[in-house]
């Protein structure tokens, strides 16, 4: 089994068998150029990983299992993406949000507007754009620090 | 930039796999039917702004994740 080192700025060095890396033929918007990504899981106690970015050090995005936070999220993953995900069961996918931490820790917000879908069997990933949604790019992780936001 | 004036019902083609219809106007909004090859991305523009730039910010969530779980377990903190 070929193992790769990748290097990171959140973990140090880490290595990775071949057949982990997940393909984003899209890339994350914002980040184009950048189609060949890792999940990292630091500790299997947490519920956060890394979705390092295989090319580029200095990239990764802080991710979680939306379900774990927001109970009743559900989307309907749009045609065109199962085709491009190559989507033949539910239960290939894998769906991950992107959680945004600024100065605040308790502020840490959570993207259900685009989540990362992959297809675990084809290791095949993208960011998905929900049309016709009620979702936004920033939903409060912790509920009593939305305020009168949304939860 | 190429502009092109079409009436309701009318298309343009770009490419030869890629098709925009006028379906309908109505006021300053205009609807627009779109075909093209599953592989071509297709956003509202200001939508996909608005990701890029929730991503760019994202990218900056410098936090290592032990911390946030703690955050969310004060108990065990």
């Amino acid at each position: 089994m070929a193992k790769v080192q990748i290097t990171t700025a959140a973990c140090g060095p880490v290595e990775a068998e071949e057949q982990e890396i997940l393909e984003f033929p899209h890339g994350i918007p914002g980040f184009e150029s950048l189609q060949r990504f890792i999940l990292i899981k630091p500790d299997e106690e947490i519920p956060f990983s890394y979705l390092q970015a295989v090319d580029e050090p200095e990239l990764a995005f802080v991710v979680t299992n939306p379900f774990t936070f927001f109970k009743d999220y559900e989307f309907d993953l749009p045609e065109a993406d199962q085709s491009e995900l190559e989507v033949e069961r539910e239960d290939q996918l894998v769906v991950l949000v992107i959680v945004t931490v600024g100065d605040n820790l308790a502020g840490a917000t959570a993207n259900l507007f685009a989540p990362v879908v992959i297809n675990g069997e084809l290791k095949r990933g993208k960011q998905v754009v929900l049309h016709d949604t009620a979702y936004t790019t920033k939903h409060h992780l912790i509920p009593a620090a939305a305020g009168e936001g949304r939860g | 930039m190429l502009v092109l004036a079409r009436k309701k019902g009318e298309a343009i083609v770009i490419g030869d796999h890629i098709e925009i219809i006028v379906l309908d106007t109505e006021g300053d909004t205009v609807r627009l039917g779109i075909s093209a090859p599953k592989n071509v991305q297709i956003h509202r523009q200001e939508i996909y702004k608005a990701i890029k730039q929730a991503n760019q910010e994202a990218s900056k969530s410098t936090i290592h994740v032990r911390n946030l779980a703690n955050l969310l377990k004060p108990d065990e903190a």
